[in-house]
């Protein structure tokens, strides 16, 4: 297949050796699994249980609220020990409502949908609902409710499932794993999301430094004709979605747009597996593969672990720390956040947990900008980063936003390759989140501005209208009057 | 307002690459050809570069503590140490103490320091330094001597280096013209450029008959560390081979110049220089792959760093040919210098998923 080439991107020390020949490892069930309601981009879903409640394995325990949501089910059977509020796994670590189940050792699934033995006889709505119903997010690290963008094929013709097994963040390997060690779940997750999309045609692309997986997945892949396993150079953020795209379709996603606009989906190779799991056996998402890794971590390792299990189990599971770890990373080390501790659970979008060294992230005091240029160069979404920070220092937040602000995806490139150690991508948050904060402070002003506008209106209407039948009374009393003469 | 606060926030993982490792770099590719010509032009030229050299290193530490900011930290990032040494390269071998001293003077605290230090300057210290020295002290600034090989007869000793360069006690029937001087002197006395080429390997005090192979191995009369185009040329590729430059400043400023050299040289020979005696001679290749790429006052885009390269070849040829100065190079790279921002600002990359006037692309065969 003829691949295209994609601007700049870098190449950082992948460390993926730690984990790449670690098979999946499950974890043992932990004594308390906390379950947040809310492990996705959208609206928390609203609880169903309370405290003391017994639950079987997959319940439904919390309810989706509208289409941007999921339901969450207990993992475990067990009985419900408190829904209370637990510090999330995000770098505020600010608490959140969480559902706290105490494992009853049996683990035994409960009444669980039935399979849909042949998902491709089904229309693409049930498909749709019953990933839905099982709680499926984008496992890749985003978290966006996949049956959302399952739904993409109604509006738009989408011509080419790609399928994400680019897994171009460093150390991470759990996709890796799942594409070697359950091939033919995922592809049968991508053909039956293939069939909901009414795609035509299926592409797995997987970057070129795992050619095991490559190798097993094209093996696996030789019954399906119009399903295409494909070798993308390994190159931070080929993962891109825009980007993979770009590479594969030659075609570039217009700013704003959506790459269904360019009839292309894209859904992670993990996401696949669990379409798999929901639309085959009727299993919601209640575990995944974490990679437990960086050189600070005893024995890193590929772990199997509930939603809801902790951090402080995985690294338990994983002999704890062989030294004190600098930072604490959840996710890959180049788009990942910090983690606040080890209390915080494993939720759907948590692909890695990464104890890394000082040597690791090897970051240092900034020192001025040389004007290299190498942000330049890197940046795959063309981008001039070091323009970008002069005007966010300057606290020119629009001047930074006409030089493309709101198109940084994000990928830390250019703060990877600075010389200077510029921290380039905590300038450019920093200013998405205070230009978001404008616009939205912007909305509120001007809605308060109609309303008032609306009332001003609305009192004059009815100042004029009094107005006016106190000028029609005497008007009247003068007719009765006339009546009466 | 954003503040410099250390951050908690991604990636959790940085390149190897420093500022310093970077200056450290450019050191080492400078090395092999400042070796040779210090060789070349004997006690002199050690005693020169070293006071230059030094002069900025102590002018930068100065600077560091008027400004209160931290001082061995900057000073350890190297850039004070690779401005004297390029501006040392540039200056008369045998020339007085008080150049290199005065022309640190000029290059850190008046071309860096009073921009904000590193990063903050317009134009390029070392050249600043240069074409201030050259415009004020004209004759110093032009005395040029023959090579005076480190152990050969005729080199001077130690001591008498000491009174060359610290007491300007230069002695009689060592200067030599270089050869784009020379080329320039004779073509305004009427010699053909095509006569004088020839002319000047035979020329009075030159015991070495020069050819372009001369020029290119160096062994010739210049500037203290330009002469040999070979050794630079391989530091250059150095650099190229570690990453710390790009082609395309090099490649475009090399190209345009040997590019207008040969077409002119084509149409007019005896007025017009070949294109191969412009990239050989002069500072051509040094300022080619170590002055125009200074990351500082070079445009950061790659578009912008073609155009630039272009411009700084342009004027440098367009100066040796036409202008009343022999060699033209650093009087370019100012003036392209100078139009870094304006380049930068019209040549940066299309932004992903839109056109190149910023607007979002638009969605082929919309549905």
């Amino acid at each position: 297949m003829k691949l295209f080439p994609i601007r700049g991107g870098i190449h950082p020390e992948y460390r993926k050796e730690l984990t790449g020949d670690c098979a999946i490892e499950a974890l043992p069930l932990p004594s308390r699994l906390y379950i947040p309601l809310q492990q996705h981009i959208g609206v928390p879903a609203e609880v169903l249980v309370s405290e003391g409640d017994l639950v079987s394995k997959g319940q439904v325990i919390a309810r989706r609220q509208g289409p941007v949501s999921v339901n969450q089910h207990a993992p475990t059977s067990g009985r419900v020990a408190a829904v209370t509020e637990i510090s999330a796994p995000h770098p505020s670590g600010l608490h959140q409502p969480t559902i706290v189940i105490e494992p009853d050792g049996a683990d035994a699934w409960g009444a669980l949908a039935e399979p849909i033995t042949d998902p491709f006889a089904v229309d693409a709505q049930t498909i749709e609902a019953r990933v839905a119903e099982c709680g499926i997010v984008g496992m890749g690290g985003a978290g966006f409710p996949s049956a959302v963008k399952l739904n993409l094929g109604i509006r738009h013709r989408i011509e080419t499932l790609l399928i994400n097994g680019a897994e171009c963040e460093p150390y991470l390997t759990c996709d890796d794993r799942v594409m070697r060690e359950h091939a033919d779940e995922v592809i049968d997750g991508a053909r039956i999301m293939a069939h909901a999309l009414n795609a035509p045609k299926i592409v797995v692309a997987i970057e070129e430094n795992k050619p095991q997986a490559l190798a097993i997945m094209t093996a696996a892949a030789q019954a399906h004709p119009h399903l295409e396993v494909v070798a993308v150079p390994a190159k931070y953020p080929m993962g891109s979605e825009r980007h993979l795209t770009l590479a594969i379709t030659g075609r570039e996603t217009p700013a704003r747009k959506l790459t269904a606009d360019l009839g292309v989906v894209v859904h992670n190779v993990a996401t696949a597996r669990a379409v798999h799991h929901a639309v085959r056996h009727g299993r919601p998402l209640v575990a995944r593969v974490v990679t437990v890794s960086g050189q600070a971590m005893r024995t890193p390792k590929n772990v199997e672990a509930p939603i809801g299990a902790t951090v402080s189990d995985l690294i338990a599971f994983c002999g704890g720390f062989a030294q004190r770890p600098e930072r604490l990373v959840q996710g890959g080390p180049m788009m990942g956040a910090l983690l606040p501790g080890t209390d915080v659970p494993v939720v759907k979008s948590t692909s890695g947990i990464l104890a890394l060294t000082a040597e690791e992230i090897n970051d240092r005091r900034a020192d001025p900008c040389v004007r290299c240029g190498s942000c330049v160069a890197i940046c795959a979404c063309g981008l001039v980063p070091v323009e970008i920070a002069a005007h966010i220092r300057h606290d020119d937040l629009d001047g930074a936003a006409r030089l493309g602000l709101m198109d940084c995806v994000s990928c830390g490139s250019c703060s990877w390759v600075c010389p200077s150690h510029i921290p380039l991508v905590h300038y450019f948050n920093y200013a998405k989140g205070a230009l978001n904060a404008q616009e939205r402070e912007r909305r509120k002003s001007e809605r308060t501005k109609t309303l008032v506008e609306a009332r001003a209106a609305r009192v004059e209407r009815i100042a004029a209208q009094r107005a006016a039948n106190l000028a029609r009374k005497p008007k009247v009393v003068a007719a009765t009057e006339e009546v009466g003469a | 307002m954003i503040g410099e606060s250390p951050t908690r926030s991604g990636p959790f993982a940085h390149t190897a690459n420093t500022v310093q490792r970077t200056m450290f770099m450019v050191l080492l590719a400078l090395l092999p050809a400042t070796l040779f010509n210090l060789y070349l032009f004997g006690w002199p030229a050690i005693l020169l570069f070293a006071v230059t050299v030094g002069a900025c290193v102590v002018a930068e530490a100065a600077c560091l503590v008027l400004a209160g900011k931290p001082v061995s930290a900057t000073l350890s990032d190297g850039s004070a140490i690779l401005t004297g040494w390029l501006l040392a390269m540039t200056l008369p071998p045998w020339a007085p103490w008080w150049i290199g001293v005065l022309g640190a003077m000029f290059a850190i605290p008046l071309a860096k320091h009073a921009f904000g230090g590193l990063g903050q300057n317009l134009f390029n210290p070392a050249m600043v330094a240069r074409v201030a020295l050259l415009v004020s002290f004209p004759v110093v600034m032009t005395a040029w001597v023959a090579p005076h090989p480190l152990f050969t007869t005729g080199s001077p000793t130690l001591h008498e280096a000491m009174t060359i360069t610290f007491a300007g006690e230069t002695p009689d029937g060592v200067t030599a013209a270089t050869a784009l001087g020379y080329v320039k002197t004779e073509l305004s006395r009427g010699v053909p450029v095509s006569e004088s080429l020839q002319e000047y390997g035979r020329s009075s005090v030159l015991t070495y008959a020069p050819d372009l192979m001369d020029l290119a191995t160096g062994f010739k009369p210049g500037s203290l560390g330009e002469t040999s185009a070979g050794l630079i040329l391989l530091g250059g590729i150095f650099l190229l081979w570690r990453r710390v430059i790009t082609w395309h400043i090099p490649v475009m400023m090399i190209g345009t110049l040997f590019f207008m050299g040969t077409l002119f040289n084509a149409f007019d020979p005896t007025r017009f220089a070949p294109g191969f005696f412009h990239i050989l001679s002069g500072s051509a290749i040094l300022g080619a792959f170590f002055i125009a790429t200074d990351y500082v006052t070079s445009p950061v885009t790659q578009k912008g760093q073609l155009v630039f390269g272009f411009g700084v070849g342009l004027l440098t040829w367009t100066i040796r040919t036409f202008a009343g100065y022999p060699e033209g190079m650093a009087f370019a790279v100012l003036l392209m210098n100078s139009l870094t921002p304006i380049i930068d600002q019209y040549t940066r990359p299309r932004m992903f998923g839109r056109t190149r006037k910023g607007e979002p692309l638009p969605v082929e065969g919309q549905r």
